[in-house]
C-alpha cells in the first residue's frame, strides 16, 4: 500500500521508510515560524526548559514575523515586539521581519506583514519540507507540497531548541476538483463548500490533499487560499502536490534546494471526495461559523455595515485583482476596508494596474478607505484601536476565514466569509450580493 | 494534579472556538510571564455569549467553576496556547467534553495545565451550570452529585504517558530527548 503526500514528507522527516495513520513519530522540522502574539511566550517557555543562556537549534531555520498587533498604541503589544527583537539579536535569527517606525511602516524595509503569505513571498515555503508555525492558518503552506501545521507555544518552545516534534500521523481526506472554474468562482467558494460539506470537525486530525484539474490550472495564490482553511474543518494540514506552477513561484524567491515529493498512486485514503466546479455556486459562510454555507443567492438583498478585505486567506495580490474588477468606475454604498496581507502586495496594488489605472485608484475612486498598512488587523478583532475593528454590533461581508462570535471584535456582529468577488459586488449592493449580477 | 476533582461545573455547548475561550483582544498577555498568565485567567471564557452567564465574576481573577462540560468539537480555531492556559489559570482543573479540535486537545497535553477528558455521551444538556460533580481521572467516571448518576470517560490514550510525565517537556526528559535544563 503507498503513501499519501502527507504520510510521505511525514516518513521522510521521521527518517522512516513509512509511517501509518495514527502512530506517533518523532519528525525533524524544516522551519519554525512565530509571531508577535505567540513568539514571545515560546521564547519565555524556551528559556525556561532550557536553560536563560540556551541556543536556539538552527537561527537560520527559525523565522520571526511581526504581523498581528503592530499599529497600535496598545503598550503590551509594542512590547511583544521588542521581546522578539531581542531574542533575535540574542540568538543571531537570520530571518527576522522587523519593525521599528509604526508610524510609517514604508520606513521598515524588512517589515512583511502577515505571516503566512510573507512565508511564502520570501521563499520559507518549499516542497517536500515540514514547517511549524505557532498559528493555526500555517497550513497555508501546505499549497506548495509542504506539511505545514500550527502549533501551540510549549511544542513550538521544544521545536525551537531541538528541531523535533512527536507527531500523531494523521489520516488524509482527499478532495478533487475538477472542470474549468466558471468565471464567477474564486477558490474561497470552493473550499467554503468543502467546508460546509464536512462541518468545522469534519477534518479534526486529519491531513487534506487536494487535487484535481482545476486546481492544476490554479494560481499559487488561490491555491494558498485552499489550504489556509484546512484548520476551519479541524484540518492538521493539507497539501497540493507541487508542479511547475509551484517550482516557478518558489525558485523565483529562493535558491535553496528542495526536493518534493508526491502521493503514491496506491495511496490509502480516509476518504475521497470529487467536485465538479462547473455546477458550484458563489457561496457565503453565515454566522457564527465557517461551515454555515449558504448560497450567495440565498442570502441577498440582506442589508450589511460594512465589507472587509484583507487577511492570510483574503489579502493577497489575486484578492485585490478580483474585488477591482467589479469596483471599476463604481461607487461602493457601505464603508470598505482593504488591508493587504504584506508590503509587497501593498506595494503591488499602487503598481499593478486594470485598463490604466492603478488598483489603489480603482479602490480609492469607488469610494474605499485607501488601503491600510499591512497586518492581520481586523481579522482577529485585536486591541481596540486596531484598523478595521467591529467595535458595534454591525454586519460585515469579510474575505477572513472566521466569524464565530466576536472573532472580529463585537460578540455580537455578524460576519459573513466570502470571496473577494462577493465581497465587492456586497460593498457596491449594500447589501450582500451576487457577483454575476456585476461580473 | 489531583486524580479526583470536585466542584461546580459550567456548561458549554458544540463549537466553543478560541475566540470564544480568550479573545483575541487579550492575547497581548504573554502566558509564560507569571503575573500575565493570572491575567489571563480572569479573562476567560469572557467571549461566550452572554447567555451562558459570567464564568470569571466582576473584579475576580479565579472561577468558581473547576470543571467545565462542553459538547462537540471543544476549542477549535486558533493555536493560541493562551486558550488551555486562561481556563488553567483560571483554576479549571478539567473538561469533560464530547471530542476536541486537535490543536487545543494537543495544547492541553503540552502544557500540562488541564485534562481534556472525553465524555463517551454527551453530556452538556444533562449538566447545568453550577450543579455540583465529582470527576474521577482514575475511575475514569463524571458523578452528578446531587443525583449520583455516573457518566463514564473515555480513555485519554497516548497522550496519557506524556500528561501525566506532566506535559511535553518532562516527558522528554523522561524518555530521554533532552537533558535538564543550563543555566
Amino acid at each position: 500500500m503507498g503513501l499519501t503526500l502527507t504520510e510521505k514528507i511525514l516518513a521522510r522527516a521521521a527518517g522512516r521508510d513509512r509511517v501509518v495513520p495514527g502512530e506517533n513519530v518523532w519528525v525533524n522540522a524544516d522551519l519554525l515560524m512565530t509571531h508577535d502574539v505567540c513568539g514571545p511566550g515560546t521564547i519565555g517557555v524556551f528559556k525556561k526548559e532550557f536553560g536563560a543562556t540556551a541556543r536556539v537549534w538552527n537561527p537560520e531555520k527559525i523565522v520571526l514575523i511581526p504581523d498581528h498587533y503592530i499599529f497600535t498604541a496598545d503598550e503590551r503589544a509594542n512590547r511583544n515586539v521588542d521581546i522578539l527583537r531581542e531574542f533575535a539579536q540574542e540568538q543571531g535569527i537570520r530571518y527576522f521581519y522587523d519593525i521599528v517606525d509604526r508610524a510609517n511602516f514604508k520606513a521598515n524595509p524588512d517589515y512583511k506583514g502577515v505571516c503566512h503569505i510573507a512565508l511564502a513571498q520570501e521563499g520559507h515555503t518549499r516542497p517536500g519540507e515540514v514547517l511549524f508555525g505557532t498559528d493555526s492558518h500555517t497550513c497555508n503552506a501546505g499549497a506548495f507540497g509542504q506539511f505545514a501545521t500550527g502549533i501551540g507555544n510549549t511544542d513550538a518552545a521544544f521545536v525551537m531548541g531541538t528541531g523535533k516534534l512527536l507527531l500523531k500521523v494523521p489520516a488524509t481526506m482527499r478532495f478533487t476538483f475538477h472542470g474549468e472554474m466558471p468565471p464567477y468562482l474564486l477558490a474561497k467558494d470552493l473550499i467554503l463548500h468543502a467546508i460546509g460539506d464536512i462541518g468545522v470537525a469534519g477534518a479534526n486530525y486529519r491531513a487534506l490533499e487536494i487535487d484535481g484539474d482545476t486546481i492544476a490550472r490554479m494560481s499559487m495564490e488561490e491555491r494558498m487560499t485552499l489550504c489556509n482553511m484546512a484548520i476551519e474543518a479541524g484540518g492538521k494540514n493539507a497539501t497540493i502536490a507541487p508542479d511547475e506552477v509551484t517550482f516557478d513561484y518558489v525558485r523565483q524567491r529562493t535558491a535553496q534546494a528542495f526536493v518534493p515529493l508526491y502521493a503514491d498512486g496506491d495511496a490509502s485514503y480516509h476518504s475521497h471526495r470529487h467536485y465538479d466546479v462547473s455546477r458550484l455556486e458563489p457561496v457565503v459562510a453565515k454566522p457564527h461559523s465557517p461551515d454555515n454555507r449558504a448560497t450567495v443567492r440565498e442570502v441577498a438583498g440582506r442589508k450589511i455595515d460594512r465589507v472587509y478585505i484583507g487577511s492570510c486567506t483574503g489579502g493577497k495580490l489575486t484578492d485585490f485583482l478580483h474585488a477591482a474588477q467589479l469596483l471599476k468606475g463604481q461607487q461602493v454604498k457601505v464603508p470598505t476596508y482593504l488591508v493587504p496581507a504584506t508590503q509587497k502586495v501593498y506595494d503591488d496594488l499602487h503598481a499593478t494596474q486594470i485598463d490604466g489605472m492603478t488598483l489603489a485608484d480603482i479602490f480609492t475612486n469607488a469610494g474605499c478607505f485607501e488601503p491600510a498598512a499591512p497586518s492581520c488587523a481586523a481579522c482577529l478583532g485585536g486591541p481596540k484601536d486596531t484598523f478595521g475593528r467591529l467595535n458595534e454590533p454591525e454586519v460585515c461581508v469579510s474575505t477572513t476565514n472566521r466569524n464565530f462570535p466576536g472573532r472580529m471584535g463585537n460578540k455580537q456582529a455578524q460576519i459573513y466569509l466570502a470571496s473577494p468577488y462577493t465581497a465587492a459586488a456586497s460593498a457596491l449592493a449594500g447589501t450582500i450580493a451576487d457577483p454575476r449580477d456585476y461580473l | 494534579m489531583a486524580a479526583v476533582v470536585r466542584g461546580k461545573v459550567f456548561v458549554v455547548d458544540d463549537n466553543i472556538d478560541t475566540d470564544q475561550i480568550i479573545p483575541a483582544e487579550y492575547l497581548t498577555l504573554v502566558p509564560s510571564k507569571p503575573e500575565e498568565y493570572e491575567k489571563l485567567g480572569s479573562y476567560a471564557l469572557v467571549g461566550l455569549p452572554d447567555r451562558y452567564g459570567q464564568f470569571v465574576a466582576d473584579g475576580a481573577i479565579k472561577t468558581e467553576y473547576p470543571i467545565v462540560i462542553a459538547g462537540e468539537n471543544f476549542g477549535c480555531g486558533s493555536s493560541r496556547e493562551h486558550a488551555p492556559i486562561a481556563l488553567g489559570a483560571a483554576g479549571v482543573q478539567a473538561v469533560v467534553a464530547q471530542s476536541y479540535a486537535r490543536i487545543f486537545f494537543r495544547n492541553c497535553a503540552a502544557t500540562g495545565e488541564l485534562y481534556p477528558c472525553e465524555s463517551q455521551e454527551r453530556l452538556c444538556e444533562g449538566f447545568a451550570t453550577g450543579e455540583e460533580a465529582i470527576l474521577d481521572l482514575e475511575a475514569l467516571t463524571l458523578t452528578k452529585t446531587a443525583t449520583g448518576e455516573v457518566f463514564a470517560l473515555a480513555p485519554l490514550g497516548d497522550v496519557k504517558p506524556v500528561i501525566d510525565a506532566g506535559g511535553l517537556f518532562a516527558y522528554a526528559r523522561q524518555t530521554g530527548m533532552i537533558g535538564a535544563p543550563i543555566s
